[in-house]
């Protein structure tokens, strides 16, 4: 048993993998817990198809392909807060519109690519095998400071996603708010690209966090649980890559919907199996 | 009950007392149309003020609008002699029904706590003493055991009473109260009148916007009667008077006729409170 644990660490792509993994799924997971509750999933799958043409043009020119991911990223995050200010078109349409135009402007871009095929499959659904030690130092520097973000403004993001008309009165600068929140999912999922890929980076942010709203009562609380849920998520997902040789990324997110499934049906308060739900008059 | 209030009616400020909420013909248009034209009024500090009108007199728009939630297309609000915007979060405003997310996760502490996140700015966690302002707050609205429960396991009266004690943590010194008595339970309507006492000790100028006049004509020292435009502001005496009603209700007013205690009034829209003035609730 232990030597079933122990040989894939012997492998400095598996230990850097491992790392990315967990590091990976605890930024997901706590991020995910705003994309859960103010129901923003439909943003972050588009932001992550948004950086696409970052990556594609990155490739073109040479240059890294985690800066341009996170220049179309933040690019498009910004697109969308500025399409959708009051007054004119809503929010979720302006997200099909920029979804839809950054992701033919990527796959467009990317067929010029001669060896399309291996480099789209790596974008789209990650390869955390293929991890170097820059990569990591990049992914845990973004993730330091992403994290760092989320719990100094805590109780700001609180209230904002609780009670906007509160946060106002409070005379918080929601816009300001608003905008960082999206750089922040921008840069988390430029981050995640490389373990889980543009397509499976949605389930990400959202599984883990969608698992912990089931079993928790307060966000601090879900955030902590969330984030165990990303974090074990990434390790079993990896071992499971590595025993069974199937896609890493993939084994990843269901791991995490086994978890949501599992207690979907068997949680205390909000459990399918248990069929109480708690009673407001 | 009668003889308290008699003696808290008995407290109206003096009149060299400074007005500490001003307006000066203030106007508010508010989803395309004139929502409240030309209003001027002073209100003393400390005073208890009923905002009486009928449903889309602008009651809610005038909170709004004292809030800094809505544009003033014309005029000025003054509070403490300030221009409105100068004050970080002297004013909390109590909406008829809050607009948040009955299945988020916060606790009825958490929701209270942040009334205190205004007197905390940023970058700070709460101290001992916000944590004593919330449980003294939860005390005194009657929930304080139901601090460490999710707030929509509550019922909807336990619910009005978490956001009325987020507005006392608060510790405003103007607490505006958009209907607090429309469609509450018996324990909810007796927790908000006694906080209603509490904060006249304590000198805090409160505006509540009701339908029933009799509540306003007993319980307050002063009333506004509203319809798009200010109709009369004073003491209950002077300003509900059966011309001042029927300019503020138009056609809505029925006469009561008691042997007892003479002729009294109700509008329509006490008897028949309309679908916008009596949230429904799942």
């Amino acid at each position: 048993m232990l030597d079933w644990l122990l040989v894939p660490l012997s492998y400095g792509f598996m230990q850097r993998g491992l790392i990315a993994s967990v590091l990976v799924g605890i930024l997901c997971a706590v991020v995910g817990c705003y994309i859960v509750l103010r129901s923003m999933a439909f943003l972050g799958d588009a932001l992550a198809h948004g950086i696409l043409p970052g990556v594609a043009i990155a490739y073109l020119l040479q240059i890294n392909l985690t800066i341009g991911a996170l220049v179309a990223g933040i690019a498009v995050a910004l697109g969308i807060a500025f399409l959708s200010r009051p007054g004119t078109i809503k929010e979720d349409t302006a997200i099909g519109i920029l979804f839809a135009a950054s992701l033919s402007l990527g796959v467009l871009l990317i067929s010029t690519i001669r060896t399309y095929a291996v480099d789209l499959t790596h974008i789209l659904f990650g390869n955390v095998l293929g991890v170097s030690p820059g990569d990591l130092w990049l992914i845990g520097g973004l993730a330091c400071i992403v994290l760092t973000t989320i719990v100094l403004l805590y109780k700001e993001f609180l209230v904002l996603s609780f009670d906007p008309v509160h946060a106002t009165a409070l005379r918080l600068p929601i816009n300001l708010l608003r905008h960082l929140m999206l750089i922040l999912l921008a840069l988390t999922i430029v981050v995640s690209l490389q373990i889980v890929g543009v397509g499976l980076v949605a389930a990400m942010l959202v599984t883990p966090s969608a698992t912990a709203y089931l079993v928790t009562r307060r966000l601090s609380h879900m955030m902590v649980l969330a984030a165990g849920l990303g974090a074990f998520s990434g390790i079993v997902g990896l071992y499971l890559s590595f025993y069974f040789n199937v896609a890493s990324g993939a084994a990843v997110v269901l791991t995490a919907t086994a978890l949501f499934v599992f207690v979907f049906l068997l949680a205390p308060r909000k459990g399918v199996l248990w069929s109480r739900r708690p009673s407001r008059s | 009950m009668t003889q308290q209030l008699g003696k808290s009616r008995g407290a109206v400020l003096l009149p060299q007392e400074p007005a500490r909420l001003e307006m000066h013909h203030v106007t508010v248009i508010y989803g395309g149309h004139l929502a409240l034209e030309d209003m001027t009024a002073q209100v003393p500090h400390g005073a208890r003020v009923a905002v009486v009108g009928p449903n889309g007199a602008g009651k809610s728009t005038l909170f709004k609008a004292l809030m800094g939630l809505v544009p003033l297309h014309a005029g000025q609000i003054f509070i403490h002699g300030q221009p409105l915007g100068s004050h970080h979060d002297c004013v909390a405003y109590v909406p008829q029904r809050e607009e948040v997310d009955w299945r988020f996760p916060v606790t009825v502490a958490d929701v209270v706590m942040m009334g205190r996140y205004g007197h905390l700015g940023w970058l700070r966690r709460p101290t001992a003493r916000d944590w004593a302002i919330v449980q003294r707050s939860l005390e005194q609205l009657g929930i304080a055991e139901l601090a460490e429960r999710p707030i929509g396991e509550l019922s909807g009266g336990q619910q009005r009473r978490t956001f009325l004690a987020r507005a006392l943590a608060q510790e405003p010194h103007i607490l505006l109260m958009d209907e607090p008595f429309t469609g509450v339970d018996v324990a909810t309507l007796e927790a908000t009148l006694q906080v209603l006492d509490h904060l006249r000790d304590a000198q805090v100028t409160v505006l509540l916007s009701t339908h029933d006049l009799n509540l306003a004509a007993t319980y307050f020292d002063q009333v506004m009667l509203l319809n798009r435009r200010l109709i009369r502001y004073g003491s209950p005496e002077e300003v509900l008077t059966p011309e001042t009603i029927v300019e503020t209700f138009g056609g809505q007013v029925f006469w009561l006729e008691s042997r007892d205690e003479g002729p009294r009034m109700a509008t329509a829209s006490h008897c028949c409170p309309s679908e916008q003035s009596v949230p429904r609730r799942r």
